[in-house]
């Protein structure tokens, strides 16, 4: 089985797997951070996106071999300390959660909108998350959340 | 109201795990030693096994143990439910093994499960049992498993009827139709709905040989539920044996409240193998292996006079029951349907029968609203229809013949009695929020664009708040539905909640906290809830049929009373002054008319320390139970309105706007109570535009992932306009009503009604849901050309 080292949430990690392992097994099973969620098997859903090397990446459409040397940062590493980063703070303020399974993804997808764009319109931000499904919060707190982010960051 | 307490818009205390990848759900949990299980899933809709060989499987790398239905020899997975025919019999209840006997009967039934140190080792043994399959036809629609004849579902049952039930008085409603000036008739298709909450099912069993003790955990609405259900009808297994933990939970929606068989298998293979067994479903398989919703075909007619009024509904409906009886399947569209036909209206004479059917396909059950949305969306449906029909404005039609404010309490002709409402009053209130009348401008606006616009309406009433134990007896539930809640004050003065409900999204643990800082005094902070283990807790029925708030909080504010008459008592010692001049306020007791006060923290620590204590009087601790039985259900109700616009040359819809109004009692917290709406409009959109489940004519699902069923993404539906509009004196303590379903009733009937509003102008007088961009064009087209639609 090959080896695979990579940083994730600014730690270097290294382990072994076997080599159908995807990137999200991989942070799930072998690290244990299961902030990131698998909710389907057809890279549909949204629940696993982490970010690689700063862009947000679904982890089960990788292999953990292909994160390599990769910069990872999950969900578990987005806050500094307690002090949440501003779109956890917003989510929370705005109730853009429910179940909580989705939202992992869903942050770190918005992390990744307002770092490309600052201040996206309510069309944006519902263009953007197409590929993240939330069943509970019909989307309209979601939507508030990003905005309310964005002016704030 | 204080700034943590009832009604107050406190964000979530359970918000801080969740948004940190802290929450701990059912496929996080991992026990020393595991092993995973994957479960051999029929490929056939119908077929008799004649054989299993699972010698290849059993010898495979890292292979623990293969069990087939042979092997599994326990009871059969039960129903909650009974529902007795027109003729007196009981329904049909055909055994449902965990593990298939002889037969399978929906694609996705459980044929053998492999236990492996891996899953991929499981999952690939699994690839080596061979089963001889005889493949049989399949009866896969409702009516091609009532065509005289149809492959039989259960081999002892003929007919492939599960029962035929009927509700009203047939002879007065025939007598209105008799009577009728007009007669509006609608046939419906209720379409077939994937709850698809976003984390799949997972159970993990483990099992104790040094106490004999059985361990569950398990993703479910109702942990107290699955360990009865489980341990007295599957496995025998007495509850001081068995622990359930249904741990954070990712969605439920229904299809987390039943007792599933991968949870019997799990449990019972821990003990076979002697070690913790772990299955987690891959979304694929909880496509096939999740109870369905809906699902109906119905036909209804509305009996109306000279001047408008209703004068008797007549309903005829065919349930999918699905292969099986799910848990509560039988129930959904009699009780939960049935007795929902008189909406807001005072229609004096309403008669529906309802024939369910088996199918060979995944069990069908509960999905949120349950009965409701169906029976709201052929009622809100027909009496648009009949507004345009006789020409009269569909708003007034409907004032005229709600359920007046000065009519409560209101006995229907269906069983209920409403408490209390004010449906006038809310249509009203949504008419102006969504300017109703001010319509005709926009449609104007889109026409200009190329677009056909349309408005919709629904009103609904629904019976929430389950429920009144005496009554759903009656009704052949097998079970009370009340709920339980134990306050246990520790010496400093922080508190414990034990609650029989569950939270997979409500919110539980911050609301039932602010009703505890509303009667004690308590910060939010220092109040932990604690639901979701059988061994941490009393026992309770779960979180469903919006019943939290309607009797979940109930039995916690009679907890809270209890807690508070025992403090007073100790305060008055302590104080050396009358209980009855003592009072609670703020976190501290006080001397009425006086500054002497004592804080609550005080009076807990000396519940603990009772040095100075009317210790013959009183007990020492703090701490209340108490079990709270409704007497009646609660009945939410409002109106929806809803704006389309259809592009004529795809047939695409946008929901370019959606307003709700809903009575849904005293608000507990407003930011909960709109997350519950927006994200019922959105299933409800969804039903009305997006999702539906197909088989095959053989009973193959054909839209078995994400990528073929169409769930509601974020550009599918709008922001809403949302409010609530308290009308005060639902019969619990809290005077609530319950909010998790109502978006999902409303909402879809208004789109549709929105839709064929936009298309009335091409002659486009009916559509079946999901009204796809298919669909709309397909019947533009039909409208353009009436001959070669023929």
């Amino acid at each position: 089985m090959p080896t695979v080292s990579m940083t994730v949430n600014g730690k270097a990690v290294s382990a072994e797997v076997e080599e159908r392992t995807l990137l999200v097994s991989f942070l799930r099973d072998s690290l244990g951070l299961t902030g990131t969620h698998v909710g389907c098997d057809t890279s549909q859903c949204g629940a696993c996106v982490v970010h690689v090397n700063g862009d947000s990446v679904k982890s089960c459409t990788m292999l953990a071999v292909q994160a390599e040397g990769a910069n990872v940062t999950t969900i578990e590493g987005l806050a500094s300390g307690e002090e949440l980063h501003p779109v956890q703070k917003a989510f929370r303020e705005h109730h853009g959660l429910q179940c909580g399974f989705c939202t992992p993804g869903m942050v770190m997808s918005a992390v990744d909108l307002l770092q490309k764009k600052k201040s996206p319109s309510e069309a944006e931000i519902r263009e953007w998350l197409e590929g993240n499904i939330c069943r509970c919060t019909g989307y309209h707190n979601i939507v508030k959340a990003i905005q309310a982010a964005a002016g704030a960051m | 109201m204080g700034a943590q307490g009832i009604g107050a818009r406190v964000p979530r205390v359970e918000d801080q795990r969740f948004l940190t990848g802290r929450g701990r759900y059912t496929d996080d949990i991992n026990r020393p030693h595991q092993t995973y299980a994957w479960i051999l899933r029929s490929p056939h809709a119908h077929a008799r096994i004649r054989s299993i060989d699972t010698s290849a499987a059993k010898s495979a790398p890292g292979v623990v143990a293969v069990f087939t239905g042979a092997d599994m020899e326990v009871g059969s997975l039960p129903c909650g439910w009974q529902v007795t025919s027109k003729d007196g019999t009981p329904m049909k209840e055909p055994p449902h093994p965990p593990l298939a006997r002889d037969y399978v009967r929906h694609v996705g039934d459980q044929v053998a499960v492999v236990i492996a140190e891996t899953k991929a080792q499981a999952r690939d043994a699994a690839e080596l049992i061979e089963v001889d399959y005889e493949v049989l036809p399949a009866a896969v629609s409702i009516q091609a498993a009532l065509a005289p004849d149809a492959p039989k579902v259960h081999q002892d049952l003929p007919d492939n009827v599960c029962y035929d039930w009927e509700l009203g008085d047939k002879a007065k409603t025939e007598e209105a139709f008799a009577n009728a000036r007009h007669v509006v008739k609608l046939d419906i298709v209720q379409n077939r709905l994937i709850p698809n909450a976003i984390e799949p099912r997972a159970a993990v069993g483990d099992y104790d040989s040094g106490t004999g003790k059985y361990t569950l955990y398990t993703t479910s609405q109702n942990p107290h539920v699955i360990r009865l259900l489980m341990g007295a009808f599957v496995l025998n297994i007495p509850e001081n044996k068995l622990r359930v933990v249904a741990p954070d939970v990712g969605g439920g929606f229904g299809s987390k409240i039943y007792h599933y068989a991968e949870e019997a298998i799990v449990t019972w293979a821990a003990g076979k193998v002697n070690r913790p067994v772990k299955w987690t479903a891959e979304r694929s398989e909880s496509f096939v292996a999740d109870a369905h919703g809906r699902d109906h075909v119905t036909h209804a007619e509305l009996a109306i006079d000279a001047d408008g009024k209703f004068l008797g509904l007549r309903v005829s409906t065919l349930a999918n029951m699905g292969a099986y009886l799910s848990t509560f399947a039988p129930s959904i569209p009699t009780y939960l349907y049935g007795p929902l036909m008189a909406g807001v209206y005072a229609t004096p004479a309403i008669y529906v029968e309802v024939k369910a059917v088996f199918t060979h396909t995944t069990p069908v059950d509960a999905y949120r609203g349950a009965g409701r949305p169906e029976a709201t969306y052929l009622l809100e449906r027909i009496v648009t229809k009949a507004a345009k029909q006789l020409g009269i404005d569909e708003v007034e039609l409907r004032r005229k013949n709600m359920v007046q404010p000065d009519m409560f309490p209101y006995q229907t002709p269906v069983l209920l009695q409403y408490d209390v409402g004010d449906y006038p009053g809310t249509m009203d209130a949504a008419v102006k929020a969504a300017d109703w009348y001010g319509f005709a401008q926009r449609r104007k606006e889109s026409e200009a664009r190329g677009k056909l616009r349309g408005i919709g309406m629904s009103t609904y009433v629904e019976a929430c708040g389950l429920a009144p134990s005496a009554v759903v007896g009656q009704l052949g539930a097998r079970a009370g539905l009340y709920e339980s809640a134990n306050v246990r004050v520790h010496p400093t003065g922080s508190v414990s909640v034990y609650t029989g409900l569950h939270s997979h999204g409500q919110g539980h643990e911050t609301v039932l906290a602010q009703i505890v800082h509303e009667y004690l005094g308590v910060p939010i902070e220092n109040v932990t809830v604690v639901h979701g283990d059988t061994d941490d807790g009393q026992f309770g029925m779960g979180t469903y049929g919006s019943r939290s708030a309607p009797v979940g909080t109930a039995a916690l504010v009679k907890a809270l009373e209890k807690v508070v008459n025992k403090a007073k008592k100790i305060a008055a010692h302590l104080m050396e002054a009358s209980e009855a001049d003592i009072e609670l306020k703020d976190g501290n007791f006080v001397i009425a008319g006086t500054d002497k006060s004592l804080p609550f923290a005080q009076v807990a620590l000396a519940a603990y320390v009772p040095h100075n204590y009317p210790i013959t009087e009183l007990e020492p601790g703090l701490e209340g139970q108490a079990f709270y039985d409704p007497m009646n259900f609660s009945y939410p109700n409002g109106c929806h309105i809803c704006e389309v616009e259809v592009d004529p040359e795809t047939g695409k819809v946008d929901v370019v706007a959606m307003t709700s109004v809903d009575d849904v009692g005293r608000v507990l917290n407003p930011l909960i109570v709109e997350g519950q709406t927006h994200g019922g409009l959105t299933q409800g959109i969804g039903q009305a535009l997006l999702e539906q489940c197909v088989f095959d004519e053989d009973g193959q699902l054909v839209t078995g992932s994400f990528m073929d069923y169409c769930m509601p993404r974020a550009d599918d539906v709008p922001s809403y306009n949302s409010s609530t509009m308290a009308v005060m004196g639902a019969s619990n303590p809290l005077q609530v009503k319950g909010v998790g379903e109502s978006g999902t009733i409303g909402a879809t009937p208004a789109v549709i009604n929105a839709v064929l509003d936009a298309l009335a102008p091409l002659g486009v007088e009916d559509i079946q849901m999901p009204a796809s961009p298919h669909r709309v064009w397909q019947a533009i087209q039909a409208a353009k050309t009436p001959m070669a639609a023929e």
